[in-house]
């Protein structure tokens, strides 16, 4: 789960990391409002959406009058952002951040993630910040210095101080840095956090470490003991699907293609997505029904891959080991007749009762399309919609 | 032989008495594997299955000689009830569990690590469908009929493209010597590059087929792995290749957020190792068979 930049600053705020003073506006009014409560002559209108190279989409506007605030608070609200990391759809700004105005001399990236490889915390910097780290890595990585944290112990002093002095920093700012650095991990262990990165980390005019930006990233699985961030989802930088999927227990993932997938177990999801897409076709999204696929969970994935209007086929894949291929043939057959489906469906049904299952299926009566392996569900689904787009093609014209 | 368990494997189930624990404790018993007990805290004493329920995992390797345990504990316990198992001198540990925080399982492989290698458990999982030995043993919730023995190794990441190989390899008429689910999550006990290593040794196993999918280094490191150390076939396929980066595709761990990572990649460092690649999920089978005709 993310979190958005000015809630991110309040949590390390919190542990002992240095901000700029700033306020949440919901409205060009409370922009003002907000640029007059800090004073001063500079200001910052940050768009908040859950995506990092915000200054690059123009979500981050310097303003030097109230005038100039308001107007940059007009321009970001509603508006939607895309960058890199946002995909095409780009995310839709609903909250701004003004800031004070930061007279920056020196800027770093220094980040915390868990790494994989290491099955450790790593603590990554350098003295160039302001640059995506991705940029940096390949442009130039000997610039970049990783520190990887014993998980018996802990960071240590020493480790923190060895990242300050390669961050560059004067060394008088290295007690600071290492409190700062300490704030970051302590965060990072207590509330379960997977990623912590501030880029840019500044120095001011008035030698001062700020973190002018931050982003945090939270482990799903860990979301059941940290109750503070959970609180803190902001549901309008997620797929609204998505979201519906995971308050009904399914796991969903959108795509651009138009053949839905319904699948039981996510590796054998992205195989049969792999299939579909080495047959010719593209497929419309990930969706994992997991174990229990019982009938009322099959017509709730039925109506959420449906709910996407580009689907022309629906394919679904289900090797039922705990589950039983009756027990979802019967699922499927209600679901179809309950929602009263118009596109083409093709089922593929192998594991535990299988015949019995296909049974079923053929008895149904129903226009459902049958498949004995992995390759010929994807292929007749292929062939579905290329029938379906034919006809579509041949009644528009 | 097989590899990590076979018919004479001691299993204890720990969260033994609970609906989820109590099935599929019922199923590998049918299956023939050798259960001798279970734990549940607080219920020692008890009779479950008609096998002995204990308070401790000490116990139950004190009493009746467990040797492997298979972990059902809900999420927020399972770190704790793998580390009492290691702890016990458990050999091998299952975590089926799905949903165990990523720094959990850190604390969890650091404990593990403390143990001298050759008394250290070792772990699978944890959101895996288990190990099974065909015609031996299941320390698993996998359909154990869809599994033939036989003489090629399985590892993967994923329960039912797991289950998707067994069967096409079930209808070539190919079986399996031993199948291990390493499981879902970021970090997990053992790597594709561990079991490939404990099917080396195996002298029953001939070919290994390895199923990874996006997201990691694990498959490319077993991948090195099979070049430097190996002298058997290595056949592999990557699931993944419609992922978009950045999504997480149902696994925690399923999810391209570095260079290497996606399903392309991965596939053309791994022809690059020396191993086979099959071209279509729904050639594993296949792939394996051809293979197997060439030694």
């Amino acid at each position: 789960m993310d979190i958005h930049e000015y809630q991110a600053k309040e949590i390390l705020n919190g542990y002992g990391v240095k901000i700029a003073e700033g306020g949440m506006a919901y409205s060009p009014e409370g922009a003002v409002q907000r640029a007059r409560d800090i004073g001063g002559h500079i200001w910052a209108v940050k768009a908040q959406i859950h995506s990092g190279a915000r200054g690059k989409a123009g979500g981050i506007k310097i303003c030097k009058t109230h005038d100039e605030v308001e107007a940059a608070a007009e321009a970001l609200l509603g508006k939607r952002l895309v960058t890199h990391q946002t995909g095409p759809a780009g995310k839709v700004c609903g909250r701004l951040y003004v800031e004070a105005g930061t007279d920056i001399v020196k800027e770093m990236y220094f980040c915390f993630l868990v790494d994989r490889s290491s099955e450790r915390i790593v603590m990554v910097g350098s003295a160039q910040g302001g640059m995506e780290i991705e940029e940096l890595a390949e442009n130039n990585p000997d610039a970049i210095t990783k520190i990887y944290i014993e998980p018996a112990v802990g960071l240590q002093d020493y480790q923190a101080r060895e990242m300050a002095f390669a961050l560059g920093l004067d060394p008088e700012l290295l007690s600071h840095a290492v409190k700062t650095i300490r704030g970051c991990y302590r965060a990072l262990r207590e509330l379960d956090a997977s990623m912590l990165e501030i880029n840019p980390l500044v120095v001011t005019r008035s030698n001062e470490l700020v973190a002018l930006d931050a982003k945090m990233g939270f482990d799903d699985n860990a979301l059941f003991r940290q109750q503070k961030i959970s609180e803190l989802r902001d549901k309008t930088q997620e797929d609204p699907r998505e979201m519906a999927a995971a308050d009904r227990g399914l796991s969903y993932v959108g795509l651009d293609g138009d053949i839905g997938c319904m699948i039981n177990g996510a590796g054998l999801a992205m195989a049969t997505m792999d299939m579909i897409k080495l047959a010719g076709g593209e497929p419309a999204n990930f969706l994992d029904v997991g174990g229990g696929a019982s009938a009322e969970r099959t017509e709730k994935a039925f109506r959420l891959v449906l709910a996407d209007k580009n689907v022309k086929a629906m394919l679904v894949n289900i090797f039922a080991g705990i589950n039983r291929c009756d027990w979802i043939a019967e699922g499927v057959v209600e679901a179809v007749k309950k929602i009263d489906m118009k596109i083409p469906l093709i089922v593929r049904l192998s594991g535990t009762n299988v015949e019995e299952g296909r049974r079923i299926i053929a008895e149904s009566g129903l226009p459902i399309i049958t498949a004995e392996t992995l390759a010929e569900a994807a292929e007749k689904a292929v062939q579905a919609r290329n029938e379906a787009v034919a006809k579509e093609a041949a009644q528009g014209a | 032989m097989a590899i990590l368990i076979d018919e004479t494997t001691r299993i204890i189930v720990q969260g033994f008495t609970g609906k989820i624990g109590s099935f599929h404790a019922q199923d590998m018993i049918n299956y023939g594997s050798n259960v001798v007990g279970g734990i549940t805290p607080g219920k020692g004493g008890q009779t479950h299955l008609g096998l002995p329920v204990f308070n401790t995992v000490k116990e139950a390797v004190r009493q009746v000689g467990a040797e492997a345990s298979i972990v059902f504990v809900p999420p927020a316990f399972a770190a704790d009830s793998i580390m009492e198992a290691a702890d016990a001198g458990i050999k091998y540990c299952v975590a089926i569990t799905d949903g165990i925080p990523t720094q959990d399982m850190m604390t969890v492989k650091n404990f593990l690590r403390r143990f001298p290698v050759e008394q250290r458990m070792i772990l699978t999982g944890p959101n895996c469908a288990g190990t099974i030995s065909p015609g031996r043993a299941m320390l698993g919730i996998m359909p154990g009929h869809i599994y033939m023995q036989g003489n090629v190794g399985i590892v993967g990441r994923s329960g039912t493209l797991g289950y998707e190989a067994a069967d096409q390899m079930k209808r070539l008429n190919i079986g399996i010597s031993t199948s291990v689910g390493i499981g879902g999550d970021p970090i997990n006990g053992s790597s594709h590059r561990d079991i490939l290593e404990k099917f080396e040794a195996d002298p029953e196993t001939k070919v290994v087929l390895m199923i990874g999918e996006i997201g990691g280094p694990q498959e490319v490191e077993a991948g090195i792995f099979a070049k430097e150390h190996m002298s058997k076939p290595v056949i592999a396929y990557i699931a993944g290749l419609t992922a978009p980066e950045g999504r997480r595709m149902g696994h925690a761990g399923a999810i391209i957020s570095s260079a290497g990572e996606s399903a392309a990649e991965k596939v053309a460092l791994l022809k690059q190792l020396g191993v086979t690649i099959c071209p279509t999920p729904a050639a594993m089978g296949e792939t394996v068979a051809a293979v197997l005709a060439r030694m």
